[in-house]
């Protein structure tokens, strides 16, 4: 089986330019807390969801509807809904991460294939096999805290498909449980699917350099041209012992398009780009890149080159955790 | 249970000398005014091995002493070890915390307590849970008073954290190690030099952070001393107190006085700032709002 191609989709234009780019598969949010990039002017209103999985279907590809952030007590109803929807329109599977959600479409949607969302933050054996068990997901994101070697591992034991971030930012953090971003602006990435919401980030001159800042706090300071991250806690810069320095994660983007050989040895199913806050030009490029990647593997060619050092965040690359080393 | 609610001393966050660990614990057992104590490492199992050689004899006091006694799971597991020590653990009967859904699929159908670490927000995860064993949900330290309203006293025993550093994140990667130009894997157990946390600033000063190992905790602590009474009002039944670095016997004093109605919260303010000291106080999660917040004004008792 060939690697998988899954791509992110932030509005129907997306979708349509991932497809035409050769995803095999697209995945996208409704246009509210529902899902965990609930940022303004992105994401699928009913109408947009169910055209864009038509669209998809008729070329054979497929749509994965992300209802991933967790309900706020007393309200659960918004996930519930969005759940029957993409049941509704088709989807060929829901990503969840919260055991309420999940419990819901288990019982309410048997048929509606289920995967576990990175904001699950499954990183072993026995929390994959507790949601194979009772909720039968199919398939799990694995966050970007797992070795090459690892992976291999888990793969040969939990016994359903796994896909895995092969592009985008990387999440030094155990996602879905990280409060970092509601601590400094008072909204959660977990029931409301923005981590530094952008109506907290600020900019603003410092003499030479810009600060960068969430809320009521200064996240960095860069010089003009200095490479820096979009400003969530975990890519700031803090002082430790006197020393200031990106204490969690440097500005880098991962990039794993010169390790799929090693992912699919591993036993990896499909490869997830990150990036539904990221337009349609992003969209294009990268799944363009990967596809010629995964097809040149297919064939036994040599790697093709690695043109994505332009589009990566910050405009470094890394590994991240799948090699040794990040820890 | 006692009307006025439960006190519980969480499981200490902080790579303490495995000596001085022993005796905080003989302490707690002898003069703290605690029903339950956490016991287990939550943060990194490198630091497990340490404290092994006391631990029978620490679980011998505390139960002699008559505390209920829960043992804590980590809160992130990913090496084979670790998840061979939680199973373990399942086995030996003890009641557990759960801080990584991975306990879950061993415990299922025997009474648990489920922990900050495991995300319970609403009343679906709540249920799911409860039905499969769950005696006692601890809160995430995100909630807000609206969510502790529809949780509490929903079923089962509710708790949530009222003092110490706000646990905010956890990680594979160890900052300890990277703020000393470490890698985790040859960290030197440098955690050990900060007893309550390794403190990351803004760059222009502000506290913000407190390092503990892969964990990621508030520059502040919390303190909810003027919200107990509204807390035991909407049924939250265990009050926890996160171990610090200064005199918990003396604060599990203080919160036991305002429980139990023999003090009010401002004198029990001024008594905890002395032993507190220049530590900013923080609420905001639970007023809804920012969590390095603090409000002067109480949540409303039920």
């Amino acid at each position: 089986m060939s690697l998988e191609l899954v791509c992110p989709a932030g509005t129907p234009a997306a979708l349509r330019a991932a497809i035409d780019a050769g995803a095999d598969t697209v995945y996208c949010g409704y246009r509210d807390t529902t899902n965990a990039r609930n940022y303004p002017g992105l994401n699928f209103d009913r109408d947009e969801m169910a055209d864009g999985i038509a669209y998809a279907h008729r070329r054979g590809r497929k749509v994965l509807v992300a209802v991933n952030t967790f309900p706020y007590a007393g309200d659960p109803a918004p996930w519930h809904r969005a759940i029957d929807h993409a049941a509704s329109a088709d989807a060929d599977a829901v990503i969840l991460a919260d055991i309420g959600v999940l419990d819901y479409a288990t019982t309410r949607h048997p048929g509606l294939r289920r995967h576990l969302s990175v904001q699950a933050s499954a990183s072993n054996e026995l929390s994959i096999a507790f949601y194979r068990d009772r909720f039968d997901v199919r398939r799990v994101v694995l966050p970007r805290v797992l070795s090459v070697e690892q992976i291999a591992a888990l793969v040969r034991r939990i016994g359903i498909e796994t896909e895995v971030f092969a592009f985008g930012s990387v999440g030094p953090m155990s996602e879905g449980r990280c409060f970092l971003s509601s601590y400094i602006t008072g909204l959660s990435p977990t029931s409301e699917g923005a981590c530094a919401p952008a109506s907290h980030v600020s900019y603003r001159e410092d003499g030479d350099a810009m600060l960068s800042c969430l809320g009521s706090v200064t996240l960095n300071r860069f010089q003009r041209g200095e490479p820096a991250a979009y400003p969530t806690p975990c890519k700031g810069r803090y002082v430790t012992n006197g020393c200031a320095s990106y204490l969690f994660e440097e500005p880098v983007a991962l990039n794993a398009i010169d390790i799929l050989g090693d992912l699919k040895a591993a036993g990896v199913t499909a490869l997830k780009i990150e990036g539904r806050q990221r337009g349609r030009a992003y969209v294009t490029e990268v799944v363009g890149s990967f596809r010629r990647a995964i097809d040149a593997l297919e064939r036994g060619d040599a790697a093709v080159a690695n043109t994505l050092a332009s589009v990566a965040e910050g405009s470094r690359e890394t590994h991240g955790a799948y090699k040794k080393g990040w820890r | 249970m006692t009307r006025s609610g439960k006190l519980t001393l969480g499981p200490l966050l902080f790579h303490w000398p495995a000596d001085r660990r022993r005796d905080f614990y003989f302490r707690i057992a002898d003069e703290a005014n605690v029903d339950c104590v956490y016991l287990g490492e939550v943060v990194c199992s490198k630091r497990e091995p340490f404290f092994d050689p006391h631990l029978d004899a620490v679980l011998a006091r505390l139960e002699a002493a008559g505390k209920q006694v829960v043992r804590s799971t980590l809160a992130l597991m990913i090496l084979d070890r670790e998840v061979a020590a939680v199973r373990a653990l399942a086995e030996s009967g003890a009641l557990i915390e759960a801080n990584d859904v991975a306990s879950l699929q061993e415990l299922s159908g025997r009474p648990h307590v489920i922990g900050p670490y495991i995300n319970v927000f609403n009343e679906g995860a709540h249920d799911f849970l409860v039905a499969r064993g769950a005696v006692r949900i601890v809160l995430p330290v995100e909630i807000t008073a609206r969510g502790v309203g529809v949780l509490a006293g929903r079923s089962v025993e509710t708790e949530m954290l009222v003092f110490g550093r706000q646990p905010l994140s956890v990680a594979m990667r160890c900052y300890h190690a990277r703020a000393h130009g470490l890698s985790k894997d040859a960290c030197q157990f440098v955690c050990g030099q900060d007893p309550d946390g390794l403190a990351a600033d803004t760059i222009d000063g502000q506290g913000l952070l407190s390092v503990n190992g892969t964990q990621t905790l508030s520059n502040g602590y919390l303190v909810l001393l003027h919200d107990l009474a509204a807390l035991r009002g909407m049924g939250v039944t265990h009050f926890r107190l996160s171990p610090q670095d200064l005199d918990m016997v003396a604060v599990a004093r203080i919160h036991r006085s305002v429980l139990d109605g023999e003090v009010l919260p401002a004198e029990a303010a001024a008594a905890l700032r002395g032993l507190t000291r220049a530590t900013p106080w923080q609420n905001g999660f639970v007023h809804g709002r920012e969590g390095l917040a603090w409000s002067d004004t109480a949540l409303v008792p039920a």
